[in-house]
């Protein structure tokens, strides 16, 4: 298993230097030019009804285009008091979504009380998993806590085959994630009626966009449940951010400069208008306030006079925010968007 | 000119239509038609496409139709079958002109 970057004292682990590499220009106009142009600047929140938490980096992976720069070396993870604040400010908002993330966020010791008390408010709450988490010796009874909670399960598949899943999350990932997803089956999880949801994360094993939602959705539910007799009940395509490992992996493999230019050639104003930072508040496993995941990942909080830590937080002054933007953005508004919760437009 | 191929002129596909507009916008007009999703799947057709593409030899349809495959969601293994299909046209193609050679040479032959 591989290192993290900021394990390796890659120069790519300082957002700063992402930052740098990102706002050079390339022979494209930068995003917020674009976004100009499309009457969409500046972007504001259209009220928050998802709120993400970020447990930490620690992961039991340390997958090839991970924009956290997760792995089992990183121990940066959120502790009960941040959790503890993060359940203040929920209940003081009608929030209803709660998207607990990673690394691998099951890892956190503070991730089943932080799920039994967004449930006890009456949260819809999902989990980011890798499915190999489901597997650990010390977790063998996750996937029946998940269930016991309606733990709504969002897990990366990024193909239906091996060779494209192991290159992209590690050897040997697919057959794990493929026995995890049996294990989740066989407690109702995917199956119509059941109440257990689980979706599937589709991304690029590449520097290329992702297929039509609905195409890839159709062709893993035919494939797997063919190979592997699995189902599942959505499945959501997010586009590769050029941040971080897959920063990494675009420079390495020459291939920055022509996916920069895919994506701002894709940029689709319909896509750009329905982003996700728009309607979700990303916290940072130190509390700190992000518009969003990505953003969390290259250090740009919330700005322009919003609050910037969960126990400064503000619903008033959040849901109307001004959103913090980058060449990066360029990500989910590139073809038909790209968002947790999939394709935008 | 440095040479006949250069993939920088991909992107400037369109500049083809300075020379007659209304061709090239009825020829652009078709090409989205035909690639539509339609009684084949946008998937099926672009491995059609690369496929030909390697069937005519043509630098800039194997380029733009790889990542076209790969966006729809075909795999590796999915678009090598595809070009061994064009392949095996191409050579069945030639082999199959052997039997003009059979026939000429039993005319010449005693």
């Amino acid at each position: 298993m591989g290192l993290s970057l900021k394990a390796r004292a890659d120069s790519l682990a300082s957002p700063a230097e992402q930052l740098r590499i990102l706002s050079t220009p390339n022979g494209f106009p930068s995003f917020e030019e674009r976004m100009r142009a499309a009457s969409l600047f500046p972007l504001a929140a259209t009220g928050v009804t998802v709120f993400q938490i970020n447990v930490g980096k620690l992961c039991n992976q340390t997958c090839a285009h991970c924009h956290v720069d997760a792995g089992p070396d990183r121990k940066e993870i959120m502790t009960r008091e941040t959790a503890e604040l993060c359940i203040r400010a929920l209940a003081a908002t009608d929030i209803l979504t709660v998207d607990i993330t990673g690394g691998a966020p099951e890892l956190n010791p503070n991730f089943r009380w932080l799920v039994e008390q967004a449930r006890a408010l009456g949260r819809h709450v999902m989990d980011r998993s890798n499915l190999t988490v489901l597997l650990l010796p010390a977790q063998d009874d996750l996937a029946e806590f998940l269930a016991r909670h309606q733990v709504e399960i969002i897990a990366s598949l990024p193909y239906y085959r091996a060779a494209q899943t192991d290159a992209q999350r590690g050897v040997g990932v697919f057959d794990k994630s493929i026995e995890a997803l049996r294990k989740l089956n066989a407690l109702g999880y995917g199956h119509d009626g059941s109440g257990l949801q689980l979706n599937l994360i589709y991304n690029p094993v590449g520097a290329f966009l992702p297929p039509k939602q609905e195409a890839i959705e159709a062709q893993f539910k035919k494939e797997l449940a063919r190979q592997h007799g699995i189902v599942f009940n959505r499945l959501y395509t997010i586009t590769n951010m050029p941040i971080s490992r897959f920063l990494e992996f675009l420079l390495a493999t020459r291939n920055y400069e022509g996916y920069m230019e895919r994506l701002a050639n894709a940029f689709n104003p319909v896509a750009a208008a329905g982003v996700m930072c728009r309607y979700t508040l990303s916290v940072g496993w130190d509390g700190t306030l992000y518009d969003c995941d990505f953003n969390q990942m290259l250090d740009l909080p919330t700005g322009f006079g919003a609050p910037r830590h969960v126990r400064d937080f503000d619903a008033g002054t959040l849901h109307r925010r001004r959103i913090v933007t980058g060449n990066h953005c360029y990500g989910c508004a590139a073809g038909a968007g790209s968002s947790c919760g999939g394709s935008t437009a | 000119m440095d040479g006949y191929y250069h993939s920088s002129d991909l992107p400037r596909f369109a500049d083809i239509g300075k020379g007659n507009k209304e061709l090239w916008e009825k020829f652009s007009a078709y090409y989205a038609a035909v690639f539509a999703e339609g009684a084949l799947t946008e998937r099926e057709k672009a491995l059609v496409a690369l496929g030909v593409a390697h069937a005519v030899q043509c630098p800039y349809c194997i380029d733009a139709y790889t990542q076209a495959c790969l966006e729809k969601g075909s795999n590796i293994e999915e678009m090598t079958e595809a070009v061994h299909v064009a392949c095996a046209i191409r050579g069945g193609a030639s082999l199959v002109h052997g039997l003009q050679m059979r026939n000429v040479a039993e005319k010449l032959s005693m």
